[in-house]
């Protein structure tokens, strides 16, 4: 048993040849809980989108260890909410891993679909239509489908968005006790004071790492200020990232394949322009 | 009385076998495209089926231009015209930034020029008129068990993808993060698509195949919630837009295949007006309501 679940290696990703994640390097421990925090624009997404596998690397790789399933709460999810679907359909599709495409839902799996709902306090929201749905409800009904995948990696994009403030506490409860199964977490989140509270490790990004591991240190002013200082827009004309170049920032980076991100990671690269 | 009901009603189909054999057809196909069309919908592809029975014509129009007005050539050539078309618009919404709507109509339009040209080459209008109408009255047996193929091919293939395209349409970036089955089971769909009004092409023609598909599913959606038992109405009104045609058809001497679509046309707008999710149940119950 491996204590990596996921890698990157020179990783970069991005649209239409432009980066939004550039050459993150590093690992994440299994079982850690880890906050991705960083400005509109610094690539935290596209980061789960990477990790996911919807959108694949302009360079370098993600590894997901063996066997490891990954569970994703997308921050602007494709859901057609004026689908005929009730909510206990919707949840339903987390059991997807277990069941696939033809294993028949037991009466277990049913019951587990109203454990989960009731988990996110949504008990008896079984037969209600989706497109009734508040956001917050609808928020937490998609939480419960991520409870229903039973996965090893989750990956939550934003997932207190519209939901208020007595549920962001239920979530947390909830994210707290994956972390207490050894799941391995990573959240996007804009809440800083949240993270403090309630995250271990903390990825700041800038389209790069600006600092990676324990939350109080990951958060400190300097860093905060550098992670805001960084340019959000593209430059048409931004020079193309050559492979020697990149060796470079590679040493920017400060830290080499396979390193483990527990420790401090500071390094002194200001974010370049890409 | 009982005999002027019988006389109206089941008397055309006991007495005259091309009636039982339009009956038959016809029924068959709401089984297979009713379901069909109610994803085609769900989907907001309902303007798709149009297209795809357009994109259809230089196939059949090639088996007609080497084999005469024979069903078989004619319908292998339609499915082989409309699943590159399929696939090519499929394709380019899936790889590219362009949606579906636009890459469907690039598609067929190219398509229906290159068949319109070769209806012209050799045959006269009147052939392009059975192309596209069809003529649900003269089905031959060979006609009748590709019908009948079709449809099994069809149930089966919801039957086993079914969840999978439930969540294709419910939530595609839920389906990609779980599964890869997201790609094929949109192809397997459109393939469906093709099949379908490739079967009803004999029957009713190429344009009238898909009010059969789209018109039952858009009525059914003014009824229910849920998925299955709007596919479930949809195939019965299928049905009973295809009996009161053809008894229309029948007692009037109206073409078939109109007839048949008109009916399906009247349950349409009865839907839209009396449905349990209609335009005169939103009006008046809905100014009640409860207290919580």
């Amino acid at each position: 048993m491996t204590k990596t679940c996921l890698t990157f290696r020179d990783l970069t990703l991005g649209y239409n040849s432009h980066p939004a994640i550039h050459h993150l390097d590093g690992t994440i421990r299994r079982g850690s809980l880890t906050a991705v925090v960083g400005a509109n624009g610094s690539g935290k997404s596209t980061l789960m989108k990477g990790i996911i596998g919807v959108l694949k690397p302009m360079a370098g790789t993600v590894v997901r260890a063996p066997g490891v399933r990954a569970a994703y709460l997308p921050q602007q999810s494709e859901l057609d909410r004026s689908f005929p679907a009730r909510v206990v359909d919707l949840v339903s599709l987390g059991l997807w891993p277990r069941r696939g495409l033809l294993g028949r839902y037991t009466r277990e799996d049913r019951d587990s679909v109203s454990q989960a709902l009731m988990a996110v306090g949504l008990g008896g929201f079984e037969k209600r239509p989706i497109d009734t749905l508040s956001g917050g409800q609808l928020q937490r009904t998609l939480f419960a489908r991520v409870l229903l995948q039973d996965a090893d990696l989750i990956l939550l994009d934003e997932p207190f968005n519209a939901v208020d403030t007595k549920t962001v506490g239920d979530l947390v409860a909830l994210i707290k006790r994956w972390h207490g199964e050894e799941r391995t977490i990573l959240v996007v989140v804009h809440d800083l004071e949240l993270v403090r509270q309630n995250f271990p490790e903390t990825l700041l990004l800038a389209r790069q790492p600006i600092a990676w591991g324990e939350t109080q240190e990951t958060l400190r002013p300097e860093n905060l200020l550098r992670a805001r200082r960084f340019h959000e827009a593209w430059e048409e004309n931004a020079p193309w990232c050559e492979p020697d170049r990149h060796g470079d920032q590679g040493h920017d980076h400060g830290h080499d394949n396979g390193h483990d991100h527990a420790h401090d990671h500071h390094h002194g690269s200001g974010p370049r322009a890409a | 009385m009982m005999d002027t009901l019988y006389g109206l009603l089941i008397a055309p189909f006991a007495e005259f076998a091309f009636m039982q054999r339009a009956l038959a057809g016809s029924l068959m196909l709401s089984l297979g495209a009713c379901p069909v069309g109610v994803f085609l919908m769900l989907r907001r592809m309902s303007l798709s089926g149009d297209a795809m029975a357009h994109a259809i014509l230089p196939g059949a129009a090639a088996g007609f231009l080497f084999y005469g007005l024979e069903i078989l050539p004619m319908t292998i050539g339609g499915l082989i015209a409309g699943i590159i078309v399929a696939l090519g618009a499929g394709a380019v919404s899936r790889f590219t930034i362009q949606r579906e709507d636009a890459s469907m109509a690039a598609f067929y339009l190219i398509s229906l020029a290159i068949g319109v040209l070769m209806v012209s080459i050799r045959g006269s209008s009147v052939d392009l008129m059975h192309v596209l109408f069809g003529t649900v009255l003269a089905l031959n047996n060979e006609a009748l068990t590709l019908i009948g193929g079709i449809v099994l091919v069809t149930l089966v293939s919801l039957a086993i993808f079914w969840r999978a395209l439930v969540a294709e349409c419910l939530d595609p970036l839920f389906l990609r993060s779980v599964s890869r089955l997201g790609s094929p089971v949109h192809f397997i769909f459109l393939g469906l698509v093709v099949l379908n009004l490739v079967g009803g092409f004999q029957a009713l023609g190429t344009l009238l195949s898909v009010g059969l598909m789209m018109l039952p599913a858009a009525a059914a959606r003014f009824w229910t919630m849920r998925v299955e038992p709007m596919c479930v109405l949809a195939v019965l009104i299928g049905f009973a837009s295809c009996v009161a045609g053809l008894l229309l058809s029948y007692h009037v001497s109206l073409p078939s295949g109109p007839a048949i679509i008109l009916s399906a046309g009247v349950v349409y707008f009865a839907s839209i007006l009396f449905g349990t999710r209609g335009i005169l149940r939103a009006r008046i119950i809905h100014h009640r309501h409860r207290t919580a």
